[in-house]
């Protein structure tokens, strides 16, 4: 039956789905469903009774919402029970009550009762169905008990239909049930129903009394009851097969069943998908819904589309993943898809056309059975839709003329050529020649010019070139085979033509999107701005979808926030009319619904589908990052699959983008902590270091001198210990000098005085303030006397060469030169200080304007290291830039340079 | 110079720092008056008329500053200050308010040795009245009277602007002019702003004096406040 046998032991993934399925159980609440076959078979009475017992027990319950209908049993079991108050909702002047939601999840109790499971809600409510309601209790971690009649039952609903006549449009998704965690069977035997009902003990509604009649009759109450006992069977079966599979008993494991549907335009669709579902709810089996795009379907009225579509979106409740396939023949494309996806069923629907397909060639099925091979093909029978499929509309012709023109130019040119072939060449031969022009014809101009072609090139040869010439009477008739072969071959090509055509059309469409979802997320990568990405996100959307868009981001407190804050602190002024839309007070609540719940709200979706946009949360792998909020210019837009897929796939790939982003911010905010972390670190033990060393000297000198008995020193030890005193007192001075220097420009405090100054003359200044500190290296100085004057800070420029000429005395062997040199560029003045000493290690070119960054730490001349840090500083405050490099021929070299001002002084 | 020497008031509120200086300073046999605050410096400045005030510029009553400005409205004789290293726009504005020099903490006691000596000497210029008619520095000699200026024995060519510049400095040898002193006093008060020609005249200056004008030894910078030239009491620099 299905190409692959049952695998002999647990497979990897269903166990992971297992495990993952109870986590999730483990933080949602426990859904209880009482469930019986009608109304009157005490479903909430047992459910109240269940809930006084679990009260009894020390559990919090709450009554959510009750219809008692005035049945004074039921209403005497809630006598004791918190009830919560209901939720008032005004709809069109009526005053209704419906059950409160967000006071419920406020109320958290341990276990809430809400009657009713296929309510339906009143407008105004959250969501449009109570089940969703429930749904959201149970994902907020409160135990539910409620109630629902099998009727209800989504898979069901066209089985009661035919059964009862009653149609039912009160429905729940199979898979509510499904995954309810434990399900009651209420059961009542029709007897006894019956009895109930004729002591007025069941509750019918004024208005359903005269179907309630019917409804109610015995061989209907039978049908029901079996159904819900099935219905209730078929869980225990699965709960069993969970329990068998959960202890690796796999002797009875399932095959590995996939069902898949195909759709088509047909009303009869919807029937397949409830049929496959109940199918595959049937054999635990996941399934698939299709729909093959044929070049002839392309061109289906937009009715019909939109009905595909729904069928579609039907599958999708029910539980089905569908797909769009498109090709040239359904049947082939069908069996393609269902190999690839392993599929082992497959149901189609029973062709109600007319015979004459059956009869002159294959049928759907028929090419099915065929090509099927393995998988097993299901055909449902249909009842006569209501409306039958509209013929698809031809294409309109004005646009077509020149294509007649052109292929009436092909004949002519082919009558020219004949015409001079007439007389040398064979009759035969001369055909050719518009045989040739009618295949032309059909490969460019479409199916009505060549079929005008072959006529025509039938009818001038015959005119022209068959004896007896010019008459259309033919003296032998193998020139109707002539004609006839004509005809064909120009309605095949012709034919051939256009369905490459369109197959070409539909693959460079599918192309397209590909290619725009690959070059979204190559573009994705490149934004490094939530701002941008927000911006590049709504482009694309609106790219697809016609209408207006927004992204919202959450506060820090993870509130929805207006979009048109965000917007207007975009640089991209011209896109924002894209971005912007006012967005409703009551959709920012949706759109804060969306991110909280990480699902889509609003148009089109099962929450609030009343609002005018849909939010769709920016799912990220780890959090939700905000929410697009998109507004169509037609609704009917969202309803396209491949549309929303597109704009899906886009939300989730800007919001991995969006993480990436917030991820790498985080993770630089991280590492400046983290650097400041060592900075701190680092200044705290070089200060220890750096000013313990030279106190330690002072107060040792200090103390000698001062303790030592007069005459035990001689006049050079005094000296000695009082130049070394000295001489580390300076020390600590220059530490201090630059720790202050630093700390007043790396807090920005520092303001600049601008100033002429005139880099030759602070040269000559700190050569005359660093004698001593100098004293040990000869220093050459090469500074042109017509140097420009440079606006800058004179007091902090000085800085820097007193620094980096302090710097080049400290590295570099006693006796060894320090240039300086100075020159002045079109737009800067250049000044290097260069030594003769070992040079700089490689990679230190950078480092060494690290702060407290040293060639060689805990050397003896120790300095803090501060001081390059300081110049690179002031440098830069003043816009210009300092390199450190090792020189030609050994040596470090260090150079930077000043913007100068085009309004140089001139002398006065 | 001899040894009855001259009586100086401190104005400054640290006590390490006045027993430092009172200890060093009677070394040297000068004697000295300490104030702690602004006022009560002002008021011995006033009753004992010191040769010589020394204000440190952070007091904890009033700024030195304004003991500055309110000593100048009668107190005639030479005002050095005491100031922090990073205190530049501080130095110039006590200069310009009157003050003769200026010393930056952490000093040495020889740097305050020498400017104490170039202040005792303009207060010895003023009270004798001599205009020095001839001024001579290093290898640098000024004729005052005759509009000439010699270096090593040869003539030099000034233009009015740098004759001027060099007669003012000199008139004030030792001493650091501010630039709006300089600018005020050569180019007049119009002119206090645009420091760029006092930089351009200064280099040309000192292409015309200096041995070596990128190492100069005589027309000192001080950077961020003036000019000094040197004087034969002042060491040319700090070290």
């Amino acid at each position: 039956m299905t190409p692959i046998d049952p695998p002999p032991r647990p497979d990897p993934d269903q166990l992971l789905a297992r495990i993952q399925r109870d986590e999730s159980r483990a933080r949602r609440g426990r859904l209880k469903i009482f469930f019986g076959a009608t109304a009157g078979v005490g479903k909430s009475y047992a459910m109240l009774e269940a809930a006084r017992r679990q009260r009894d027990d020390g559990v919090d319950v709450v009554v959510g919402y009750v219809e008692l209908h005035g049945r004074p049993e039921t209403e005497a079991l809630l006598q004791g029970l918190e009830i919560l108050p209901p939720m008032r909702l005004e709809h069109r002047g009526i005053a209704l009550t419906e059950f409160d939601l967000d006071a419920a999840l406020a109320r958290k109790p341990q276990l809430l009762v809400v009657d009713e499971l296929a309510h339906s809600n009143h407008p105004g409510a959250r969501h449009p169905k109570r089940w969703q309601d429930i749904e959201e209790l149970v994902a907020g971690g409160i135990d539910v008990y409620t109630t629902v009649n099998v009727q209800h039952l989504e898979s069901l609903h066209d089985v009661v239909a035919q059964i009862t006549g009653v149609d039912v449009r009160e429905t729940v998704p199979d898979r509510v049930f499904a995954g309810a965690d434990e399900v009651e069977l209420v059961d009542l035997p029709p007897d006894e129903l019956l009895e109930r009902l004729a002591e007025g003990k069941v509750y019918v509604s004024e208005k359903a009394r005269h179907a309630a009649a019917n409804f109610f009759r015995k061989g209907n109450l039978i049908a029901l009851r079996q159904l819900a006992l099935r219905a209730t069977a078929d869980r225990v079966d699965a709960a069993m097969r969970e329990y068998r599979e959960r202890h690796a008993i796999s002797a009875t494991w399932a095959a590995n069943e996939r069902v898949l549907v195909c759709v088509g335009p047909d009303p009869l669709s919807t029937r397949l998908v409830r049929s496959a579902s109940r199918m595959a709810n049937a054999l635990h089996a996941p399934w698939l819904a299709a729909y093959v795009e044929t070049p002839k379907l392309v061109r289906l009225p937009q009715v019909a589309r939109d009905r595909i579509l729904q069928t579609l979106r039907l599958a999708e409740e029910l539980g089905a993943e569908t797909a769009n396939l498109s090709g040239e023949s359904v049947a082939a494309t069908l069996i393609e898809f269902a190999r690839r996806r392993n599929v082992s069923r497959i149901i189609v629907g029973k062709p109600l056309r007319s015979r004459w397909r059956d009869r002159f060639g294959e049928s759907l099925v028929d090419e099915l059975i065929r090509q099927s091979g393995a998988i097993d093909i299901y055909v449902i029978s249909g009842e006569p839709g209501q409306e039958s499929p509209t013929p698809p509309r031809r294409p309109s012709r004005n646009s077509r003329w020149p294509a007649y023109l052109k292929a009436l130019g092909v004949v002519a040119l082919a009558t020219a050529i004949s015409s001079q072939m007439s007389g040398r060449f064979e009759l035969t031969n001369v055909v050719m020649v518009y045989l040739l022009a009618t295949v032309l014809a059909a490969a460019r101009f479409g199916r009505g010019p060549s079929a005008m072609a072959a006529v025509l090139s039938v009818g001038l040869f015959d005119f022209l070139f068959v004896p007896p010439k010019y008459s259309f009477a033919v003296s032998d008739t193998q020139y109707a085979i002539t004609f006839g072969v004509m005809l064909t071959t120009a309605l095949l090509i012709s034919h051939l033509a256009a369905l490459g055509k369109r197959q070409a059309s539909v693959a460079r469409q599918r192309e397209r999107r590909a290619a725009e979802l690959y070059a979204l997320s190559r573009e994705l990568a490149r934004r490094r701005s939530i701002d941008e990405l927000s911006k590049f996100l709504v482009r694309h959307v609106l790219a697809s979808i016609d209408g207006e868009a927004a992204v919202l981001l959450p506060d820090a407190d993870g509130k929805i926030q207006d979009p048109t804050h965000f917007c207007d602190r975009g640089s991209e002024r011209a896109s924002e009319s894209l971005v912007r839309y006012p967005v409703p007070g009551n959709d920012l609540g949706i759109a804060q619904w969306a991110y909280d719940h990480r699902k889509k709200a609003g148009l089109g979706t099962d929450t609030l589908a009343s609002a005018s946009a849909i939010y769709l949360p920016l799912n990220a792998l780890k959090r939700c990052i905000g929410v697009l909020g998109l507004r169509p210019t037609d609704p009917r837009q969202m309803q396209i699959p491949e549309q929303m897929h597109l704009v899906e796939a886009l939300v989730n790939q800007a919001a991995v983008a969006m993480e990436r982003v917030q991820l790498a911010d985080a993770a630089q905010e991280a590492n400046v902590e983290i650097e400041s972390e060592r900075l701190r670190n680092v200044l705290l033990s070089t200060i220890s270091h750096d000013f313990r060393t030279p106190l330690a000297t002072i107060i040792g000198s200090a103390s000698t001198l001062r303790d030592s008995a007069a005459g035990t020193l001689d006049a050079d030890q005094r000296r000695a210990l009082l130049d070394s005193l000295l001489h580390e007192a300076e020390r600590m001075n220059r530490l201090i000098g630059n720790l202050l220097d630093l700390t007043r420009l790396s807090e920005g405090r520092i303001e600049l005085r601008r100033d002429w100054i005139a880099i030759d003359e602070l040269a000559g200044a700190v050569l005359a303030r660093l004698r001593t500190t100098l004293a040990q290296h000869p220093v050459s100085l090469a500074v042109p006397d017509d140097l420009p004057l440079v606006r800058g800070d004179e007091v902090l420029i000085e800085q820097v060469l007193s620094n980096l000429l302090e710097n080049a005395a400290r590295y570099t062997p006693p006796g060894t030169r320090i240039e300086i040199s100075a020159s002045a560029a079109s737009d800067a003045l250049e000044v290097a200080v260069r030594d003769h000493g070992p040079g700089l290690a490689p990679g230190e070119e950078v480092r060494v304007f690290d702060k407290f960054h040293q060639t060689r730490p805990e050397s003896a001349q120790s300095g803090f290291g501060l001081g390059l840090a300081i110049c690179k500083a002031i440098v830069d405050a003043h816009g210009g830039t300092i390199i450190a490099h090792n020189a030609q021929g050994g040596g470090a070299e260090f150079r930077f340079s000043l913007p100068l001002r085009t309004t140089e002084p001139a002398s006065a | 110079m001899s040894a009855p020497r001259a009586n100086l008031l401190l104005v400054e509120d640290d006590p390490q720092i006045q027993r430092f200086l009172a200890t060093a300073l009677a070394a040297h046999s000068y004697v000295l008056e300490i104030a702690s605050t602004g006022h009560e410096g002002l008021q011995l400045a006033a009753t004992r008329q010191p040769d010589i005030l020394i204000v440190d510029l952070g007091l904890p009553d009033m700024s030195g500053l304004d003991v500055i400005r309110r000593a100048r409205e009668w107190y005639v004789r030479p005002i050095l200050v005491l100031s922090a290293r990073d205190k530049e726009t501080d130095k110039v504005a006590a200069l310009d308010l009157g003050a003769d020099d200026y010393l930056t903490k952490p000093f040495g006691i020889g740097e305050l040795l020498a400017r104490l000596r170039v202040a005792e000497r303009h207060l010895s210029e003023r009270s004798t009245t001599s205009d020095g008619a001839r001024i001579e520095i290093g290898g640098l000699a000024i004729d005052l009277a005759a509009h000439r200026v010699q270096r090593n024995g040869a003539d030099i060519h000034l233009t009015p602007i740098e004759y001027q510049l060099l007669t003012t400095l000199a008139r004030h040898r030792g001493k650091v002019m501010t630039h709006r002193q300089l600018l005020r006093e050569v180019w007049g008060s119009a002119h206090v702003e645009s420091p760029q020609y006092l930089r351009i005249y200064m280099r040309a200056l000192r292409r015309k004096i200096e041995a070596d004008p990128a190492r100069p030894q005589l027309l000192l910078t001080e950077v961020g406040v003036g000019y000094r030239l040197v004087d034969e009491a002042l060491p040319p620099a700090s070290g």
